[in-house]
């Protein structure tokens, strides 16, 4: 700045458009001190506002100005902060907004978002008809506590410093001091707060013969700190989130894109159903075998179901392969499905029932099945992981069906799983895959030829 | 990247980053938060900023917070999401703000089933804030419709300085596909319109009715305001009321005279059907089934998928009606989008709904029975 500004101020709408003897003009004129000292760069400065009398301010400034919802305007100057950090960011609420938007209030203070909050004070609503606020003090006479209020007065300080505030100031629009206050919280490199008391001369002020000598005393009967209440600076957040999730940032891991090297036996859509319990990896061993199918040329869809909880309950997945695109990504006819726990069983029992002759269903040996026409293939899942890592039980029962269907090589699956996991994983996962797919030649129940798809698969659409 | 197998979700999210989107706030919601671990991984290492807000007034108040400031911003959330997005969704409308909001659907009313899918929030979006303004409405049926739209979500904030939709579905940000997202063939990149005139505080200045206005960045080099009372040009409160009804026709005018540029409809049509399959979303994609089986018994039908719901695109309906007796409308609700159709056509055309809300698919076979056979 070559010239020195010497008010922000737009001159030409000026007075302030408050009620005589109203706190908010004082208050405006304080901040636009407090600019004139700091001589920020009105085109890298914001003042964001929102409803209530003190969100008229904006409008008056010769900086930026944004006006929002009802004690939101901290999520504004968050998001305008944090996207362009070299922004000054002021905001102007009033303390009903502190109430409507506290968690906001917490939050900012929590984080430590360097902005600046001017509370202008005033115990109640002054816009909408002086109804009691957040700050309304014990027994304060107002149209919704007409006959006293009984809800205490939130310390807002208090508030802000218990949620982690580093600079925290309260005072009145009569401080004389104010205008170096706002030019020093301004100047804060974190969150700052000021809360100003003041009047409200069309309503509080009047129905309840409050004076401006009463302010200070209100704060000494309520043991409210007057003056600098808290100045414990700490790091903040926008540059800590430059500085570690930026400049820092761990090296992002690159997924594999899935090249077609192995062939397939799948002419036709074919439908795989595989329930379990959550915790057993049904869906990223359900994803391997997607996967191998991918490497081996064909369309697969995901489709997952589980309860809201994480580790208890039933985990479906239902993979469908194809050499076309797949549109339904439903499986009204199975053609395979697996079975490995009690919660995938008690989750798929109806549709167990209903399994057509054409279905092959791999079940742990343990499970006690409803009747069904598929074509029982009863596997010591369970006891085949429990050698290797329970948690492999899904990959051992998928090794089973990739090898008794031959849907795709079981070269296929390996693949996927040394593409895909993480060596330690990917080690037992191998394991898996040989102690699986090996249950097929020892199977007791099971006719060991290599089947192709084509010959049983049903009329899937 | 070449072959991949990823859900909606992450899709939606690298969508995103193709569309340069550097800003995403979001508050953790079934089926909607791998979006949010995407960008939160994603962002920052590209420059951008993603961060979890406290609740979901939060995180799409940071959003605004930044898109006036230039960024390209994104939230993504479910039903009960939107629920707390509303009253911010008038503020984007009124403050004409680009914005992509994300809503994952799951099963309703409220909390309903988290992790079930639904197609329950079709009119909800419509008409999700107060004043009734048009929205602008896209809904993916597959994973890489997800990348596609999501971008395409960007460029129509940008266009046309407003918030832009992206309904989809826990069917589809859950379900995992086999994709190419290199092989989507995607349009130029868009940028909002900036004020170039030296003139400050004109963030609404207009120059025609349906025409956007530029932008004016806040923190950019002309001082420049930003509110959603009623406004007039300059962006000072107004209570002139030819003024706001000026600002209320534009809002309306600017995107329904674009109906034909935004639409999106994918046409199946067959010469002399008299049947016509209308869907969108993850039910398009059981019509396609139905669709296929009804014609090789013989039938002929004809199918429209709607990839953008709003503004409903009229033209596109209207040239598909030529013929038709009966329009089958097919919905993972109780009959929302058809209100729509049913408005559009002549009355001797018969349009039946086909609608399921339990959380399953609605199955090719129920199409064909309850809507194309009935």
């Amino acid at each position: 700045m070559s010239t020195t500004i010497d008010t922000y101020l737009i001159n030409e709408i000026n007075p302030l458009p408050f009620c005589p003897g109203c706190g908010h003009d004082p208050l405006l004129k304080a901040l636009n001190k407090a600019l004139v000292k700091l001589q920020p760069d009105p085109t890298k400065t914001v003042i964001v506002t929102d409803i209530g009398c003190i969100g008229l301010s904006d409008r008056y400034f010769t900086t930026h100005g944004f006006h929002g919802l009802h004690g939101r305007s901290i999520t504004y100057a968050c998001g305008m902060k944090l996207a362009r950090p070299e922004l000054t960011v002021i905001v102007l609420m009033g303390d009903g907004g502190c109430g409507i938007g506290g968690t906001h209030l917490l939050n900012v203070a929590r984080r430590n978002i360097d902005i600046t909050l001017l509370i202008a004070n005033n115990f109640n609503y002054g816009m909408t008809g002086g109804q009691h606020s957040v700050s309304t003090p014990f027994s304060g006479i107002t149209p919704t506590t007409p006959m006293g209020n009984l809800e205490g007065a939130m310390d807002l300080c208090r508030t802000a410093i218990a949620a982690g505030a580093g600079w925290v100031y309260r005072g009145t629009t009569f401080d004389k001091d104010l205008p170096d206050r706002i030019a020093e919280a301004i100047n804060q490199p974190g969150f700052s707060m000021l809360d100003i008391w003041e009047m409200c001369t069309a309503y509080y002020m009047l129905s309840n013969k409050l004076k401006k000598k009463d302010l200070v005393g209100i704060m000494g009967r309520n043991n409210f700190k007057y003056g600098l209440v808290a100045n414990n600076p700490r790091p903040e957040y926008g540059a800590q989130y430059r500085a570690t999730y930026v400049d820092m940032a761990t090296p992002e891991h690159k997924p594999h894109a899935i090249e077609t090297k192995f062939d397939n036996n799948v002419t036709r859509q074919t439908g795989i159903v595989i329930a379990g319990s959550a915790g057993q990896k049904v869906r990223s061993a359900a994803g391997l075998l997607a996967q191998s199918s991918m490497c081996a040329g064909l369309s697969v869809t995901q489709k997952v179901d589980y309860p809201n909880t994480v580790m208890t309950g039933h985990s479906v997945s239902e993979i469908i392969v194809s050499p076309e695109r797949i549109n339904y990504t439903a499986i009204d006819t199975v053609d395979y499905f697996v079975l490995i726990s009690e919660d995938g069983l008690k989750n798929t029992k109806s549709r167990i029932k209903k399994l057509p002759s054409t279905c092959r269903l791999y079940v742990e040996k343990s499970l006690e099945l409803p009747h069904t026409e598929a074509k029982i293939i009863r596997l010591p899942l369970m006891a085949t992981a429990k050698k290797i890592n329970r948690l492999s039980i899904c990959i051992v029962a998928l090794a089973a069906l990739v090898k008794d269907s031959g849907i795709v090589n079981l070269d296929a699956f390996a693949e996927a799983i040394t593409a895909f996991q993480k060596p330690a994983a990917a080690e037992i996962s191998l394991r898996a895959l040989e102690e699986g797919s090996a249950l097929i030649q020892t199977g007791q129940e099971v006719n060991c030829s290599r089947r192709t798809v084509h010959n049983k698969i049903s009329n899937q659409p | 990247m070449g072959l991949e197998f990823i859900e909606g979700n992450e899709a939606i999210a690298r969508g995103a980053l193709k569309a340069k989107c550097d800003f995403f706030a979001g508050y953790p919601i079934s089926p909607s938060s791998s979006i949010a671990y995407h960008m939160l991984n994603k962002l920052p290492r590209v420059g951008g900023v993603a961060i979890q807000g406290e609740d979901e007034i939060a995180s799409i108040g940071m959003c605004i917070g930044a898109a006036v400031t230039g960024a390209k911003a994104m939230t993504a959330t479910s039903g009960p999401g939107m629920s707390l997005y509303s009253e911010n969704i008038g503020l984007a409308v009124s403050g004409e703000t680009p914005l992509v909001i994300v809503n994952v659907q799951r099963q309703g009313p409220s909390i309903g089933s988290s992790t079930k899918g639904a197609e329950g929030d079709i009119l909800f979006t419509r008409w999700c804030t107060s004043g009734g303004q048009p929205m602008i409405v896209l809904s993916p049926a597959t994973v890489l419709e997800a990348y596609e739209l999501t971008y395409r979500a960007f460029n129509l904030a940008e266009k046309y300085r407003t918030p832009v939709f992206l309904l989809t579905n826990k069917e589809i940000g859950l379900t995992r596909e086999s994709v190419d997202l290199e092989q989507v063939e995607l349009p130029q990149l868009m940028d909002r319109t900036r004020v170039t005139i030296g003139d400050s505080c004109f963030s609404y200045r207009l120059k025609a009715l349906h025409e956007v206005p530029e932008f004016t960045d806040i923190g950019g080099d002309q001082i420049t305001r930003f509110t959603t009372s009623s406004h007039d040009e300059e962006g000072y409160f107004t209570s002139n009321h030819e003024v706001i009804q000026k600002m209320i026709d534009h809002y309306a005018a600017k995107i329904e005279s674009a109906e034909e540029d935004i639409a999106l409809v994918k046409q199946d049509i067959e010469a002399d059907a008299e049947i016509l399959m209308i869907s969108y979303g993850i039910t398009s994609r059981s019509v396609a089934v139905a669709v296929k089986k009804m014609r090789e018994q013989g039938y002929k039908v004809s199918s429209l998928t709607l990839q953008s719901l709003y503004p409903v695109p009229i033209t596109m309906i209207s040239k598909a009606l030529v013929g038709i007796k009966k329009i089958v409308v097919p919905e993972m609700n109780m009959g929302q989008y058809i209100q729509e159709i049913q408005r559009l056509i002549p009355a001797e055309v018969e349009v039946v709904g086909v609608n399921k809300m339990d959380t399953t698919l609605l199955s090719p076979d129920e199409i064909i029975e309850r809507g194309i056979l009935s």
